[in-house]
């Protein structure tokens, strides 16, 4: 039977060490919604959101009060638009007019961020996809809470440079859109290489087309608790370390599975993965930061960071696996810079650079995160900062994405000021030498030789 | 049988256990192990309760130990469903 300590080690954590389930994501497919009439279109897509996942806030809220741990958001990710909406959308304002029946529906439900206003143009784009990714910007500025991510590249189809260059100029163009606001709808924006189907994070959660109908998947946290176990075992052998970050992954995907299932089970719908990514959030002790400073780095950015990272990450699957037959998503350490106070305080006092995150990603599990630049940065060298990241996903077979801000009128030593869970970052500085004639070329890189497995 | 964990953390003073179960007895919650300590002043104790035999909803309950707790004793009291301990400590 349990017992005392271990009711007191669970409550702690949720209390005092910001334990919770960072997000349930139900992933729909509007598959079924596409039609050829726009007012049509949005009206089955509003009526499908709708019927699915009406329920989905308050059966959050409701498992949330009988195991007494915190659900934080309650999220849609659906079937990226470029492939529901390219019958019906021949205009820019067509795309606009799509993204706000979404905002629509995902105020009405209640939840606080909807995905999925994609494209996949990991090999080309068809007039749709292209349409959509010109319509982002102006989707972004005009909704709440819709999300837009874009898939520019996978280790198997090389990485489409005409959309990287593309999408050098939609951040800069977004970013612009939403200048009263910090240029904001830039946090909303994702672009991948590898991208998965099944992750239920925020700004790059779509559901895949392989998915079923319905799906509900689910995303753990926990960076506070894992930096509180490695408290205790100060100074030890990196064989404790490993057991101890095991041991507590272990402990917090079980609760993001005992989640998803009652989730599941409740509102009828089929359970699909465990995401058991180390989520920050900009709380204090809620840092990734500061598990690499309790591990013994003087600040994120320092000499042994990537190691310290690589080894973070793995340890979190290891015990994450045990824990969970489904695992899926980004499932590893995030490294946002704006979420996460240790990041924050390490880019400030200049320890942390854009080269440096750049190699983190290379053994986490996503990518250059909430990194806010100086807002007169060049297309082209966003352009660039894109490919370089592609590039590190394509070849390693692995997920990269890239989040960045140029936030519009703001320049080095600025600060920026998010709100909520996107926090606030330092502007942090970019390189200044040219990349226009490489990404200025047309055409795509083609896959690594490590691709062709047949 | 429904299995919950009631928790209840706060200064000492006569009448805790008393008071907790007497309410519990009220809503037909039967108690299966109580574990109890007293640290520099500080009471703390854990039930393991079987709660199928309760008519309000499982929310109704908790509001109402956590008013139990606040208002007549000046503890906290709370209760959640047993599977999140099970799912955490155990294979």
């Amino acid at each position: 039977m349990i017992n005392f300590r271990e009711v007191n080690e669970t409550n702690q954590m949720i209390s005092e060490e910001n334990l919770d389930v960072r997000t349930i994501t139900m992933g729909i497919s509007l598959l079924d919604c596409i039609d050829p009439d726009l007012d049509s279109l949005c009206r089955k897509i509003h009526d499908k959101i709708y019927a699915n996942a009406k329920d989905l806030v308050k059966v959050g809220n409701e498992i949330s009060r009988d195991f007494g741990v915190p659900i934080v958001n309650k999220r849609i990710s659906v079937t990226p638009i470029a492939l529901v909406a390219g019958a019906a959308c021949h205009t820019i304002d067509d795309y606009v007019k799509v993204g706000k029946t979404l905002d629509n529906v995902a105020n009405e439900v209640g939840i606080n961020f909807l995905g999925g206003f994609s494209a996949l143009v990991s090999k080309g784009m068809t007039p749709a996809d292209k349409l959509l990714i010109q319509s982002i910007p102006y989707v972004l500025s005009s909704t709440e809470l819709v999300c837009a991510s874009v898939n520019l590249g996978s280790t198997k189809t090389g990485i489409d440079m005409d959309a990287v260059r593309m999408m050098g100029s939609i951040f800069k163009e977004t970013a612009e859109q939403t200048k009263d606001r910090d240029s904001l709808g830039c946090a909303k924006l994702v672009v991948f290489c590898n991208a998965p189907d099944d992750n239920p994070f925020m700004a790059g959660a779509f559901h895949g087309v392989t998915e079923g109908d319905t799906v509900i998947n689910v995303g753990v946290s926990g960076p506070g608790v894992v930096k509180r176990a490695l408290e205790a075992v100060h100074g030890e052998s990196f064989e404790v370390l490993c057991e101890t970050v095991k041991k507590t992954a272990f402990k917090v995907t079980r609760v993001g599975m005992l989640v998803a299932k009652e989730a599941s089970k409740r509102l009828g719908v089929p359970f699909g993965i465990v995401d058991l990514s180390l989520a920050p959030t900009p709380a204090i002790g809620d840092s990734v930061a500061d598990i690499l400073c309790e591990m013994g780095l003087e600040k994120a950015g320092a000499p042994g960071t990537t190691a310290a990272l690589a080894l973070l990450n793995d340890q979190v699957k290891k015990g994450g696996v045990m824990a969970s037959s489904y695992v899926g998503g980004l499932s590893g350490a995030f490294i946002p810079v704006s979420e996460d106070q240790g990041m924050i305080k390490a880019a400030e006092c200049g320890a942390l650079t854009i080269e440096k995150l750049e190699a983190m990603t290379c053994v986490c599990s996503v990518g250059l995160d909430m990194i806010a630049i100086p807002g007169d940065t060049k297309d082209t060298t966003i352009a660039g900062i894109i490919a370089d990241e592609m590039a590190i996903g394509m070849v390693n077979a692995k997920t990269t994405a890239v989040r960045v801000i140029p936030v519009v009128g703001k320049g080095v030593g600025d600060t920026v000021e998010f709100g909520g869970l996107l926090g606030y970052a330092p502007i942090m500085p970019v390189n200044q030498f040219s990349c226009d004639e490489f990404v200025n070329r047309s055409g795509r890189i083609p896959a690594p030789i490590h691709s062709f497995k047949n | 049988m429904q299995k919950a964990i009631i928790t209840v953390v706060g200064k000492d003073t006569v009448g805790i256990i008393a008071k907790v179960c007497s309410y519990l007895a009220e809503r037909n919650v039967n108690i299966l192990d109580i574990t109890q300590t007293i640290v520099s002043g500080y009471f703390n104790m854990m039930m393991i309760v079987d709660i199928s035999g309760v008519q309000v909803d499982f929310g109704e309950l908790q509001d109402e130990l956590t008013d139990l707790g606040k208002t007549k004793i000046g503890v906290e009291i709370k209760c959640q469903k047993e599977e999140i301990f099970e799912e955490m400590h155990r294979l």
